[in-house]
């Protein structure tokens, strides 16, 4: 599906900050923002929730915690029991550190593979983009457009207001 | 705008835009390579086929082509094992712990540090598995039912815990590199011009746009990834140590030597750091980014680890002779003034010596000394873990047994190769990755110099001749913002 975007190019962070403030507040929805790093504030700026992904990290911890604990009483045990060094044959102490590595094992990889997922990262031929530049050395806000005419140069006007620099019509597949 | 302080030194210097920093990191990846490049590549692909052939003869021969013999039947293959994964360290230090302690100097070197790092580790890896005489039995050391039956692996050894701390360490290493790759693919890919180019660096950029909240989840996971490989790196070579420490060898069977070794670790592996940057600075040309001061702070670092590893030596000794163990005593004397005596110099002079060089304020700053240091703790770094092997191992309890180790033409041609290895993929890397953390730096680049309390700021505009403010006369005084 095709969609039109409006797309505001901005030449510095903290007037980008402004803007999405300042936008918000004149009820406009702002599509997305796309910056060469990580610009701080953005995320309460734009209402962007705190990430659950900590949580989900601990959640991944845990079960490498426990299939770790799993994995080394069962097979020592239980499923083939032997003495080795006179120690016991659930020697917990020295179930240690393979337990502490899995649990550190499953929180990467675990939440790498989440954050892949949720946020839509895999290998593709090709990416569309709003505007190159966004991964260079400028900040990008896009608001998407409906049918309406005159709305393209109100918004222009606005962003404009707002110090962008540059807006620009942009429009879209599958973004 | 751009901010003066009179108390810090700029982080990056030159006065960089944005745009300046991706043209800087992304030239190299762009250009045609350059003949420096070529000639050290075609001298690391010699040392690799050193390293295809040394492994060639070791697997079809078996490890009898190395000098181990019933005595010593550790020596230079551990020796390398704990040196390569000691360098690894440095790396991950760098990235997983600065970035906990908030050190915004590691943002120039984190990228390189941890390429550094998963090259180590794949190089350390080779050691342990070709020691197994037969290495395409070496999925062995997994948890994996074997022909027999229900027999499993042993988890009360260290051994096996080395086999899961190397694999979760390679993993989780390889996967926080890559983590941090993914916006820097996209800055070149946005820029690529040639259809190869397009293509590959989408595919490794895995449609990377920069969205607010993709930065926002991508800050978590950087953070919660630091989090768990802070420990994840103490813990490795805590286990590594423990190969040693568990066993009742004389010599090895000491409780100081997980520290030890972490200090070890990251001693070396800030000297390889500081080869490597020096090198990459001058070929790359990245003098802007990786200043004076990171090399200074790098050094102090060094320095700190260096006198840990001094100390833990002297306590070694002390431990000893307060043990009145006779057998541990008699290890240690025969260390110092044994037939190994020569390697133990080599290490106290390398290790303990040298580094105190740092203290010095001209040295610090020194490229050419810096240098010439780093490489003689790297020297002394694989010293002190030959020193500890095989000096243990060559008189342990039973005379009559005591023999010396030599090592064979496949022993050196293996660690010569094993060089090789590591120095090709680290070509190849800054031949075709950004080796600098651009988005990372770009955070830095608004605050390069110093936005922190400055009481002086008369004095501070003279301490450093600001870059005038973009688009703003030169002559406009300086101006603080809200962060301030």
């Amino acid at each position: 599906m095709t969609k039109r975007f409006a797309v505001g190019i901005f030449e510095d962070e903290d007037v980008l900050l402004n803007a999405v403030e300042n936008i918000r507040a004149a009820g406009v929805k702002i599509y997305d923002v796309f910056s060469p790093y990580p610009v701080h504030g953005i995320d309460d700026a734009l209402g962007i929730e705190r990430s659950r992904l900590p949580i989900a990290a601990f959640f991944f911890g845990m079960t490498g915690l426990a299939f770790a604990l799993w994995l080394q009483i069962y097979m020592l045990g239980f499923d083939w029991p032997m003495i080795i060094g006179g120690k016991p044959h659930i020697a917990l102490p020295a179930f240690i550190p393979v337990a502490f590595e899995l649990t550190v094992f499953f929180t990467c990889h675990g939440m790498a593979i989440t954050f892949f997922t949720i946020q839509g990262l895999y290998p593709r031929p090709k990416v569309p983009v709003m505007d190159v530049r966004a991964t260079d050395d400028k900040f990008v806000m896009a608001i998407e457009l409906d049918e309406t005419s005159s709305q393209f140069s109100r918004l222009t006007q606005l962003l404009r207001e707002n110090g962008a620099s540059e807006v620009n019509q942009k429009e879209m597949t599958n973004n | 705008m751009q901010h003066v302080s009179a108390v810090r030194e700029p982080l990056v210097t030159g006065g960089k835009t944005l745009h300046d920093v991706t043209q800087d990191i992304c030239y190299q990846v762009e250009a045609k390579p350059n003949i420096r490049w070529m000639a050290a590549l075609s001298v690391a692909l010699f040392f690799l086929g050193v390293f295809f052939y040394s492994v060639y003869r070791t697997v079809w021969y078996g490890i009898g082509e190395w000098g181990l013999n019933k005595t010593v039947n550790w020596a230079w293959d551990i020796t390398n094992f704990v040196w390569w994964v000691g360098i690894g360290h440095a790396g991950t230090l760098i990235s997983a712990v600065l970035l906990l302690f908030r050190q915004k100097w590691r943002s120039s070197i984190n990228r390189a540090a941890e390429a550094m790092t998963i090259f180590a580790v794949i190089c350390a890896a080779m050691f342990p598995v070709l020691h197994m005489g037969r290495p395409w039995l070496a999925y062995w050391v997994f948890p994996f039912q074997n022909t027999f039956g229900s027999l499993w692996v042993n988890f009360n050894s260290p051994l096996l815990w080395d086999v899961f701390a190397i694999s979760t360490y390679f993993t989780v290493s390889l996967v926080f590199w890559y983590i941090g790759l993914i916006p820097d693919f996209a800055s070149i890919r946005d820029r690529a011009k040639g259809t190869i180019a397009k293509f590959s660096y989408s595919m490794l950029s895995f449609g990377w746009k920069g969205s607010a909240k993709a930065w926002s989840r991508y800050e978590t996971v950087s953070l919660i990834l630091a989090g768990v490989s802070t420990p994840l790196v103490l813990s490795v070579h805590t286990i590594v140590s423990m190969d040693f420490a568990t066993s009742v060898v004389p010599g090895w069977h000491t409780t100081i030597f997980p520290p030890y070794f972490v200090a070890g670790a990251i001693f070396s592996g800030f000297a390889m750091v500081l080869t490597l940057m020096l090198i990459t600075r001058v070929v790359f040309r990245l003098e802007d980014y990786i200043t004076l001061e990171h090399i200074a702070l790098m050094n102090k670092i060094m320095m700190v680890t260096g006198s840990i590893v001094g100390v833990a030596y002297i306590t070694e000794f002390f431990i000893a002779w307060y043990s009145q163990v006779e057998f541990e005593q008699y290890a240690f004397i025969n260390r110092a003034t044994g037939p190994y005596w020569w390697a133990y110099a080599s290490m106290m002079t390398c290790n303990v010596i040298t580094p105190q060089l740092v203290w010095f304020r001209r040295v610090r700053y020194s490229i050419p000394l810096t240098f010439i240091l780093s490489i003689i703790v790297n020297i002394g770094m694989w010293f002190e873990r030959f020193v500890i092997i095989v000096t243990s191992l060559h008189r342990d309890y039973l005379p009559s047994s005591w023999a010396m180790f030599s090592p064979s033409i496949i022993d050196i041609g293996l660690y010569l190769g094993t060089l090789g290895l590591f120095f090709t993929l680290f070509l190849l890397f800054a031949k075709f990755f950004p080796v600098i953390n651009m988005a990372e730096v770009k955070t830095i680049l608004k605050y390069t110099v110093d936005n922190g309390p400055t009481y002086n700021p008369q004095k501070a505009a003279h301490a450093h001749a600001p870059q005038p403010a973009i688009g703003a006369p030169a002559s406009a005084p300086i101006t603080y913002n809200k962060h301030d």
